[in-house]
């Protein structure tokens, strides 16, 4: 099968970093043992909490639904091994900020035992119907494993009037230390092959394209080995040039393609679908095996730890027990690190579980992330806006978050951002540039916020005018009828003889009072007038 | 286990400013020893007392306004402000003249606009368009290059002429001082000489005039060392010189005998060491790719226009000034177009 070579676009910017790739790929995979705890929180993926469906004290079955989700964004969330739930309670979860959410924590009978709680198997999944498989791929809890966790089922559900004509699967793994993607490749071809097959099959699309970076050559040749080659199914594999962040979804897109994702828009705006190597495998293990996604492979790496590898992960192993597996830490281990040194977060405590979008454990050295000398001023070298693969202007926009400009750093695309960080990376004079445009957003989406408050205050308040007005009205509007009625009643009162010989007799009485009154008065003026 | 957290991205920055100016320092090596070599002991002085001077002045002025000192001083943007300062004067200029073109660009057009980031100016030309303006007698003292020179001052005799305004005996200034090729040729052309007259003067080597056309060269090296270190991008030295070359060559196409050549212009006077290192000053250049080019044939067509029809013969200095105070202006109006945005959005007025 001799095929021209596929014609590759670039884009603006972009870094070529130290990759630290080798440290997690000398070993196997290893399928790491039953921890004592799971803890799996409620909400892993962008989207609804699911709400869990079991309570403390019931036992579980491996693969069983724990935690629902109804809504259309959100994610199903199911038992990743037998046992017995212990609690339903907040735990730190693996979040930027360090907060904690409703987790179901599970303690392991070590049976493994499945009970009734496999989903049938689709045996035919190359034939299957798009409805019935994007079904099971919601059914699965199946999540974007890339990082962001968005619901894959979601993502591969045309909106109306929209066809989703190529699909784009991401293997590129482009930031330093991360080989999960590697791992899994080198391991799982032919699953991840068989995904994406059924991927296809439920989207129809014209195109399949492979991104895998070209220095992970023997992830190249373990995916060419199941597929059979370059290009076949209608799957191309297509090697491209490492550089940072050729794995973003957009980035990767224009290389593949050549087509820019709008900005503020999404891949499927122009047709594409994006998924990552491990959520095509996830959807092949949920539609051929009937496994929810359960458990996945996450690199354990970085100076911090005695042993770097990859290890098959249930879903709510506590890190701590992956590091364990990486036999602990070393002394120099002074940042934990959930994702990559580019763009993932540091965490407070290694007692918290990871979660199904998480990708890598870092243990960074002090070598690793040493801290950078003293801010400096900005010098407007310009060396930001050249690495941008946004291709913003990360100076004034950094100015203009400063000062707190914030409809100016919108105007100069601030949301356009894709905090990849290689700004901060080249700036000589150690600006925390990404803290600065996440400052910026956050305090654009709270004042938001706030005029959205407003806003329903005020409609509130209209609304309460409104109300109160119209009660008014329709008060005096019953008032002006009740009279109106009273008049018509007494006009009536001149028909009806009986009524009138009544009206005449009180009328007469009436006028008589009134005469006693008036003599009355007189004597009292008559005897009040001598005193006076 | 607990840990500190801090947000991404985690990697440690891969450069800092005070190896940004040292890598500008080092490019400026070869051109500089070409200068002493063919102008002598003097500029090595001038460039030694302006670096003193310069880090003094700054010290100073981080101690008065309250500034960390040390982490300041190292990112070595003093030195490179004497410096690149120094290479514009004469080489025996008299230390005064040094100290006060010095304190203007340290203290004036660099401190009192808030250091370093904060200057919309070029701090060495502001300083040398003060001394420029404010001792033209001074600022004529060229000495012909190496090769045409009768007279060789040894390092004792140019730091007794920089520092006491002492001449070896039998010698005066107007004995041992020459013009410089873009003088001779102002001048000259003023007195209705056509270029291939002024041309036989010995001053004028293959494209412009002997020893400059090699210190040129160097300097050249040096700029090229630094698109290579990646210090600076090929937009703003190929835009000066092709704004100049290109300006130059237009006239010299109609009249060769009134306008001087492109290569002349482009080898003569300050217009290499100009274009790779005064203009490209990130502070108070442009900082858009577009802007760049714009910025740097702003300065080209100037210098062009400053030497032929203004009063003074070089103009990298009035050039760059000016475009100095174009630059924001010029990024406000050549935003790159965002990833994924069709029309590069251009906003009407609204500037802060």
């Amino acid at each position: 099968m001799t095929e021209q070579a596929h014609k590759l676009h670039r884009f603006h910017g972009g870094l070529h970093l130290p990759r630290h790739k080798e440290e997690s790929t000398r070993d196997p995979v290893l399928p790491m043992r039953i921890p004592a705890r799971l803890i799996v929180p409620l909400r892993q993926h962008i989207g609804e909490s699911a709400e869990a469906c079991v309570a403390p004290g019931d036992r579980v079955n491996k693969g069983q639904l724990i935690g629902r989700c109804d809504t259309y964004v959100g994610a199903a969330v199911h038992a990743p091994t037998s046992g017995r739930v212990v609690e339903i309670a907040d735990h730190p979860v693996p979040h930027p900020s360090g907060l904690s959410a409703p987790c179901v924590v599970i303690e392991p009978d070590g049976r493994e035992s499945w009970g009734e709680s496999r989903l049938p198997p689709i045996e035919d999944y190359l034939d299957a119907d798009p409805v019935s498989l994007r079904n099971r791929i919601r059914e699965a809890g199946i999540v974007g494993l890339g990082g962001a966790a968005f619901p894959s089922a979601v993502k591969i559900t045309p909106r109306p009037g929209q066809t989703l004509d190529c699909l784009v699967i991401n293997g590129a793994e482009c930031e330093p230390y991360i080989t999960c993607d590697d791992s899994l490749m080198r391991t799982h071809a032919r699953g991840v092959i068989e995904g994406i097959r059924i991927l296809m099959q439920a989207l129809k699309p014209r195109c399949c394209l492979i991104g895998i970076e070209d220095h992970m050559s023997g992830a190249i040749a373990a995916m060419r080995d199941a597929l059979g080659g370059d290009e076949a199914h209608g799957i191309r594999i297509v090697p491209i040039p490492s550089l940072y962040p050729a794995g973003g979804e957009r980035q990767l897109i224009q290389v593949l393609t050549g087509r820019e994702v709008p900005s503020q828009g999404l891949p499927a705006d122009i047709g594409i679908v994006c998924q990552n190597v491990g959520t095509a495998y996830a959807i092949y293990r949920a539609v051929a095996h009937g496994e929810p996604l359960i458990s996945r492979i996450i690199t354990v790496t970085g100076k911090g730890v005695q042993h770097p590898r990859n290890l098959e992960v249930l879903i709510g192993t506590p890190i701590a027990d992956l590091v364990a597996a990486a036999e602990g830490y070393t002394d120099e281990v002074s940042r934990l690190i959930m994702g990559g040194p580019m763009m993932g977060f540091a965490l407070q405590s290694d007692a918290i579980p990871v979660v199904k979008g998480t990708n890598c454990i870092l243990a960074a050295s002090h070598e690793d992330v040493a801290p950078p000398g003293p801010v400096m001023p900005c010098i407007r070298c310009g060396q930001c806006a050249e690495v941008c693969p946004a291709q913003l202007l990360p100076q004034q926009l950094y100015w203009f978050a400063r000062a707190k400009d914030f409809d100016k750093a919108q105007d100069y695309s601030l949301f356009d951002c894709i905090e990849c960080g290689c700004c901060a990376y080249v700036c000589p004079s150690n600006i925390p540039l990404v803290q600065y445009y996440r400052f910026a957003k956050n305090e654009i989406w709270a004042q938001e916020r706030e005029r959205r408050k407003a806003d329903i205050a005020r409609e509130r308040h209209e609304f309460r005018q409104a109300r109160l007005e119209q009660e008014e009205r329709e008060k005096a509007e019953r008032l002006a009828r009740k009279k109106a009625a009273l008049a018509a009643k007494q006009d009536d009162t001149a028909d009806d003889p009986k009524k009138a010989a009544i009206q005449a007799a009180l009328e007469r009485a009436k006028a008589r009072k009134a005469a006693q009154e008036a003599e009355q008065m007189s004597a009292e003026k008559a005897d009040k007038e001598p005193s006076g | 286990m607990h840990f500190r957290t801090q947000t991404s991205p985690h990697m440690t920055p891969a450069h800092n400013v005070g190896q940004v100016m040292r890598r500008v320092l080092y490019a400026l090596v070869p051109g500089t020893l070409a200068m002493a070599w063919y102008f002598g002991w003097g500029v090595l002085i001038n460039v030694a007392l302006a670096v003193v001077l310069a880090v003094g002045l700054e010290a100073l002025m981080l101690v008065l306004r309250r500034r960390p000192v040390i982490p300041t001083l190292s990112d070595y943007s003093a030195v490179v402000t004497g410096w690149l300062f120094a290479l514009a004067l004469p080489p025996l200029t008299p230390w005064w003249v040094t100290l006060v073109g010095v304190g203007f660009a340290i203290v004036v057009a660099k401190h009192l606009y808030g250091g370093l980031g904060y200057n919309p100016f070029n701090p060495a030309m502001v300083g040398y368009v003060v001394v420029l303006l404010s001792f033209p007698r001074e600022m004529t003292l060229w000495l012909p290059p190496m090769p045409l020179s009768e007279v060789s001052f040894g390092p004792m005799q140019a730091l007794a002429a920089i520092f006491l305004g002492q001449l070896p005996p039998g010698l005066t200034w107007d004995a041992i001082t020459t013009a410089t090729p873009l003088d001779l040729m102002k001048t000259e052309l003023g007195r209705n000489l056509t270029i291939t007259e002024i041309r036989d003067n010995p001053l004028f080597g293959d494209f412009s005039g002997k020893g400059w056309e090699w210190i040129g060269n160097w300097f050249l090296l040096g700029g090229i060392a630094l698109l290579f270190m990646r210090v600076i991008t090929w937009h703003i030295p190929v835009a000066v010189l092709g704004g100049l070359a290109v300006t130059a060559g237009l006239f010299w196409i109609v009249d060769p005998d009134a306008y001087a050549s492109p290569a002349f212009h482009v080898f003569s006077g300050a217009a290499i060491l100009g274009a790779f290192f005064i203009a490209t000053d990130p502070v108070s250049a442009s900082t858009t790719p577009m802007g760049r080019i714009l910025y740097g044939l702003g300065i080209g067509v100037l210098i062009y226009v400053i030497r032929t029809w203004g009063n003074y013969p070089d103009a990298v200095a009035f050039a760059v000034l000016l475009m100095n105070m174009a630059a924001p202006t010029i990024d406000h109006y050549t935003r790159p177009r965002v990833f994924g945005q069709k029309p590069p959005r251009r906003e009407n007025g609204g500037t802060p």
